[in-house]
């Protein structure tokens, strides 16, 4: 099959490839490109392990075709850390106990990183909202949900 | 094994290029791209249209038009489309509501497709390249439906008129037990006097409750006002046995729940 090109930022990086036409978006990014951070869960959009955060919207990735991203702006939780240090998400995350096995981690991130985005002081019921496209066989939830809330009580504390 | 994508500047030419054999199009991806992950051989590849008409919102006069490619999300949020926000707000989670167009949930098989079950409660008209076709009669031949898909376009209703009920064992997100979608026109002393009831996973597609339509009229929205319609809610229902809830269980709850819609 010829290969296609696809040229998109990830992470504030330019990325440029050749893929086969027709693949995801998954694919591309853990395939060619190395970022594993997006997981293959269900690849049928129900369970958000490989939501990532394409011009500022939530999407699957299992579900979108790399193509289709031509000239986006792409963010995955890989590319959250900067210098070292990890985002106030991913530390809520590990001080809430919020991951266990890490599968669900990154789509979890993702979700909340947009709600977070667009609603900086949100409420647990915009919490819920936010995660309900994500599913986690570990946790019961709520540690997850107290890690969000914790880290938009940090990033409060951190604009005042 | 990836699917070639083809991509066109306009739907027209997108429609010539959907006439091969095995071309599925592709719009927000939820549908086809999962039933091509889930392995579905009869997908060759898939063929899409950037015309600027398809992601439009035109709304004038209470007359609506929304473009083929319009995600729920974008439905969602749009000031001139509140009454149906929540219609668009239940399906799938946000990823799935940024993604997921009003074209495509035109065909979501049961038990998906809850937003078309309110454009079918809104009478609305499919725009395709072929011309435009009623929803009801869109829906009843969609599997043969070779032409694409580029526009819904409805009346929106008076204020208050529109409601819209999904139920689903998974909160607050879920795969439909059902929903229902009604549209009512009430006299200045409350009784009905236009009717229009939609169900969803009460078929293997949405359907209209016509039973329930014609014993609604003339009534009250009281709970003995509604009583011939609940008695007559099940006519013509086939609901399907899935992972979400068995056909009986289906058939016993919709009263319940067409019952609490119109008391609410």
């Amino acid at each position: 099959m010829a290969k296609v090109p696809v040229q998109f930022t990830l992470n504030g990086a330019e990325k440029a490839e050749f893929i086969d036409s027709g693949t995801t978006l998954l694919h591309a990014l853990r395939d060619k490109i190395g970022d594993t951070s997006p997981k293959g869960g269900c690849h049928q959009g129900t369970c958000g392990a490989c939501s990532v955060i394409i011009d500022g919207e939530l999407r699957l990735s299992c579900l979108t075709l790399a193509e289709a991203c031509n000239g986006a702006t792409i963010t995955t939780t890989s590319g959250l850390s900067e210098g070292g240090v990890l985002h106030p998400l991913q530390r809520a995350f590990l001080d809430a106990f919020a991951t266990q096995c890490g599968f669900c981690t990154p789509g979890m991130i993702m979700a909340a990183k947009v709600l977070l985005d667009h609603t900086p002081n949100p409420s647990r019921e915009d919490v819920v909202e936010a995660l309900s496209g994500n599913i986690c066989r570990c946790t019961g939830y709520e540690p997850i949900i107290q890690a969000v809330l914790t880290a938009a009580r940090s990033n409060s504390q951190n604009a005042a | 094994m990836t699917l070639a994508l083809q991509t066109f500047a306009t739907v027209k030419d997108a429609g010539a290029a959907l006439k091969a054999a095995g071309a599925c199009y592709l719009g927000g991806g939820t549908l086809v791209v999962r039933a091509a992950n889930e392995g579905d051989v009869s997908i060759s590849g898939f063929v899409r249209s950037t015309e600027p008409a398809l992601s439009a919102v035109a709304v004038s006069d209470n007359e609506v038009r929304i473009g083929a490619s319009v995600t729920m999300a974008a439905i969602a949020r749009h000031p001139d489309l509140a009454p149906l926000a929540h219609a668009a707000r239940v399906v799938g989670g946000p990823a799935i509501r940024n993604m997921a167009t009003v074209g495509g949930n035109l065909f979501a098989p049961t038990p998906y497709g809850d937003f078309t079950v309110a454009l079918l409660a809104l009478d609305a008209t499919v725009s395709t390249g072929d011309g435009e076709l009623p929803i009801e009669t869109f829906l009843a031949k969609r599997e043969s439906n070779d032409a694409i898909v580029t526009a819904v376009g409805f009346t929106l209703p008076k204020e208050g008129g529109f409601r819209f009920l999904k139920v689903s064992r998974v909160k607050p997100k879920g795969v439909s037990v059902l929903s229902i979608a009604t549209v009512l026109e009430q006299a200045p002393d409350g009784t009905v006097s236009s009717a229009r009831v939609a169900f969803g996973c009460m078929a293997d597609r949405p359907i209209r409750a016509r039973a329930a339509e014609k014993a609604l009229i003339g009534r009250k929205l009281t709970a003995d006002g509604i009583a011939p319609a609940l008695a007559v809610a099940r006519d013509g229902i086939s609901p399907p046995t899935d992972p979400i809830a068995s056909a009986w269980y289906r058939n016993e709850v919709l009263p319940v729940h067409l019952g609490r819609l119109l008391l609410a």
